[in-house]
């Protein structure tokens, strides 16, 4: 019988997650992941007026700001009938962009390096050597020994004065942190310089969007914001653009593979067996043919075999949460409730998660970066090819090793160069139809009475859906799964571990008192759960037919 | 200036000229509504020997985590600074470094040892149905938490609607009967309403407490008043247009390319309280009007019921 470890809070996620390992001989040999928050905005939207459906989603999450708007007015615009104008799809498509580059940045550094990371090694590294190490390593435009030397002097003070504050109470020295104390003070100077990058990052989203976090340009029909098409403007994005990627290539990427190279057993450590991804950054109003990120299914690791997504097979399983019994049901069937009372958590036999179990085809599959990448790179794409053959040579690790918590984390960063370098080409496009005299950024509507629609998306952290059924003008039914659903939530009423539990099997445990290695695994899925669990479906007895894609 | 630990030589270092700071000085005492004389005494605050930083512990509720990420945008003075040289945040689920058992030590340690002195900053709404079961970290419900680390605190600052007045899932049905930290614990707090507020009102509440050992003054709602004392249709740069009755009345029309009045597709400044048009967002780039999107109102409580249908005119 082995020791089960209890990590709840996991911190440096968003939301509010309970991780629960049994840990065999030094290795964790089962393991549960529980949502431990129900807000209920499904609910929340019934009876509301379709327009508003999108202020109200995106509110599921202020680090995965945007993509919930956005995949809500797609599904609006989808119920009504209508395609926006070019360059409100290139303003939506460069937002989203601007939110995958931004949240993967804030994610390597702030979320998952200091598992990787030792803070505290740092203050004793030779800032000379650091500078020699960075010079080799990295392309970043700061370096040099004083530049190391006054951040080690910063860490030192803040350390001096006793209040440790975000770096209390750590795992520093434990023996599975690898990286030379030069390494650590490189990433932690990175990790100081990106957390101004990703304020400056974020105009982007003001710039286009009015403000960030909960940019609020967005509406059914198109975009609001004609004033910021304008030559400046646009040149002012296209400035915070190329900042951001220029942070993205000569930094983030090299640090990634500085860290990486010093951690390659982790790329046989905390892999999955299915992969989902509906695909993004449509270019043209073929969806999805025209998808900059294409759409597709792995089974079984099996990049020889792409199959097309059929979302009728998407369902979501309540055995093991906290709702009221119910056979597994798409996301426009069926009746589901939460129970109303104080939740027992019972992970060995009960419920144990207030998120659902989605399941494609009956499977729990892996969404996010990983996801793209592999059916990109399966499919010949060539930016994501270029960019794995370039990794895997350079850490010198087989095509294997990306079915790992280090593939995964290395996915992330590779396809925010690709969607950076593309985003370029988007502001090009926009400029190009602005001189052409198509200054359209919104399609007229009829609200219908009744109608469907639906919003497949692929956003930073994996595949969403959102699914809307109009009655009488209002929300009738409104459903979304979410790609931390998909990732994080329990087993399903088969028995099938989520992604997450999956991956955590076969975790080295050094230390079950701190145990860092299985925060690693976690962290990599870059866990959301306010998006994970936004809550029950709504009372429908009617069956509805998906559009086969 | 001695040399020392403090946060003037830091950023002198940096190459951050005394020009640059006292701007940036200048610019949160306006942003908090002091006078010109108040911007030396501003300084001092951040120039002030850090032998100890004053104790900041955050706690996540039912949330979106929108207001951390918004304290994230600062820029004046950047977020390095405020973790690093300013604030001591002893407790931050989204950016610390420990996880489960050693974050849970760490908060206790932190409320014992600065019992009575630090800012308990609360983002996220507390559940009170089904004695708060609908909202739980670390086996807990944020109700027993709230009730055990609030009161404890030297003051409580609510940022956001969520832990200000409820938020989003406190929108009918509200299933989880969930509050702001204040009527859930019958206790006040000082409210940084928006959805999310700029970090600007945030900060510079912060600050007005390290100058004056007090928080600002606030109106009935527990809003700052420097940010949240006028409207946002008395500070709007549309309202001649207001005035002269020239309006959108529908998105991508010429009209909407003019910059008119959002009024008749559903803009609720004349009943929101915010000071969004005068500091703008993402260090002054934009805001929703300035974006062609109406206001929602997110600075006023119940929002999400009383402002909707948010397309339809007031």
């Amino acid at each position: 019988m082995g020791k089960r470890i209890t990590i709840d809070p996991i911190t440096r996620i968003e939301g509010h997650l309970r991780i629960e390992v049994e840990v065999e001989g030094g290795k964790v040999v089962n393991a549960w992941s529980s949502g431990t928050l129900f807000r209920g905005i499904e609910v929340i939207l019934q009876g509301r007026d379709p327009r508003d459906a999108h202020h109200f989603v995106q509110r599921s999450c202020g680090v995965c700001t945007y993509v919930h708007a956005l995949a809500s007015v797609r599904a609006v615009d989808d119920a009504v009938g209508i395609k926006v104008p070019a360059n409100a799809r290139l303003i939506r498509n460069l937002l989203n962009g601007a939110q995958y580059q931004h949240d993967h940045i804030v994610h390597f550094y702030h979320l998952h390096a200091l598992d990787w990371v030792d803070i505290v090694s740092a203050l004793k590294a030779d800032p000379a050597k650091t500078a020699a190490l960075a010079d080799n390593t990295s392309n970043a435009p700061w370096g040099g020994r004083q530049y190391f030397k006054n951040v080690q002097v910063r860490l030192q003070t803040f350390v001096d004065s006793g209040q440790l504050g975000p770096f209390a109470n750590a795992y520093w020295g434990h023996s599975a942190y690898q990286l030379p104390p030069e390494a650590n003070l490189m990433a932690a100077a990175h990790y100081i310089e990106a957390l101004r990058m990703q304020a400056k990052a974020a105009r982007m989203h003001a710039i286009f969007g009015g403000k960030n976090p909960h940019p609020q340009s967005l509406v059914v029909g198109g975009v609001t914001s004609v004033a910021d098409l304008t030559p400046d403007r646009i040149a002012e994005f296209l400035y915070i653009t190329k900042e951001t990627q220029d942070f993205v290539k000569n930094v983030y990427i090299p640090d990634l593979l500085a860290v990486a190279s010093f951690y390659k057993e982790w790329g046989g450590i905390g892999g999955c067996t299915n992969f989902l991804t509906y695909g993004e950054f449509p270019s043209s109003e073929q969806e999805p043919e025209s998808f900059y990120i294409p759409r597709g299914i792995i089974r079984k690791r099996d990049l020889g075999k792409i199959e097309m997504v059929d979302q009728q097979k998407v369902t979501e399983d309540v055995t093991r949460s906290w709702y009221v019994k119910s056979e597994p049901k798409h996301p426009f069937e069926g009746e589901t409730r939460p129970i109303e009372e104080n939740p027992q958590y019972d992970p060995d036999k009960g419920q144990y998660s207030w998120a659902k179990a989605p399941r494609y085809d009956g499977l729990p599959c892996e969404v996010g970066p990983l996801a793209r990448v592999l059916v990109a790179y399966a499919k010949g794409h060539a930016e994501i090819k270029a960019g794995v053959e370039s990794t895997l040579k350079q850490l010198d690790i087989p095509a294997s090793a990306l079915f790992s918590t280090l593939g995964r984390t290395a996915a992330r960063g590779l396809e925010a160069v690709a969607i950076g370098e593309a985003m370029q080409g988007w502001v090009t496009e926009l400029v190009e139809n602005l001189k052409n005299g198509d200054t359209r950024t919104y399609q007229p509507y009829e609200m219908p009475e009744s109608a469907s629609g639906v919003g497949l998306n692929d956003v930073p952290r994996g595949a969403l859906g959102h699914w809307i059924r109009i009655e009488d003008g209002k929300i009738g039914n409104y459903q979304y799964v979410v790609p931390s659903t998909w990732n994080l939530g329990p087993r399903d009423g088969a028995g099938n571990l989520s992604p997450v539990e999956e991956a955590l099997i076969g975790t080295p445990v050094a230390d079950p008192q701190k145990p860092l290695e299985v925060l690693r695994t976690v962290h990599s899925f870059d866990p959301c759960l306010a998006c994970a669990i936004h809550v029950i479906d709504p009372h429908s007895n009617e069956v509805y037919k998906i559009k086969v894609v | 200036m001695e040399k020392g630990h403090n946060f003037y030589n830091r950023i002198k270092a940096k190459g951050v000229s005394r020009r640059d700071f006292m701007k940036f000085c200048t610019f949160l005492t306006a942003t908090m509504g002091l006078s010109a004389a108040y911007v030396s005494k501003v300084a001092q605050v951040f120039a002030a020997p850090s032998s100890q930083r004053p104790p900041v512990i955050w706690l996540h509720f039912a949330e979106c985590t929108g207001c951390s990420e918004a304290t994230l945008r600062t820029m004046y003075p950047w977020i390095d600074e405020l973790l690093l040289e300013v604030l001591s945040m002893e407790y931050h689920e989204t950016i610390m470094a420990a996880a489960g058992r050693q974050a849970e030590e760490q908060l206790h340690a932190a409320v014992e040892k600065h019992k009575g002195k630090f800012i308990c900053v609360c983002e996220g709404a507390v559940g009170t149905k089904f004695n708060g079961g609908y909202g739980k970290m670390g086996g807990r419900t944020f109700l027993e938490i709230a009730k055990e680390i609030c009161p404890q605190a030297a003051a409580v600052v609510c940022i956001g609607q969520c832990s200000s007045f409820g938020g989003i899932q406190a929108a009918a049905p509200n299933l989880g009967g969930w509050k702001g930290v204040g009527e859930a614990l019958g206790i006040k707090t000082i409210n940084i309403a928006g959805c999310p507020p700029n970090p600007v009102n945030f900060v510079g509440t912060i600050v007005n407490y390290l100058l004056f050992g007090k928080l600002p003054a606030v109106d009935d709602l527990g809003r700052p008043l420097f940010a949240y004392g006028k409207t946002i249709h008395d500070q709007c740069p549309r309202r001649s247009h207001f005035e002269n009755e020239e309006f959108v009345e529908e998105f991508g029309s010429p009209e909407a390319a003019m910059g008119y009045c959002l009024y008749k597709v559903g803009c609720r400044g004349p009943e929101t309280y915010n000071n969004c048009p005068v500091a703008k967002f993402n260090d002054g780039t934009s805001w929703p009007v300035e974006a062609g999107h109406p206001c929602l109102g997110c600075s006023e409580p119940n929002f999400w019921d009383k402002m909707t249908p948010f397309y339809e005119p007031l």
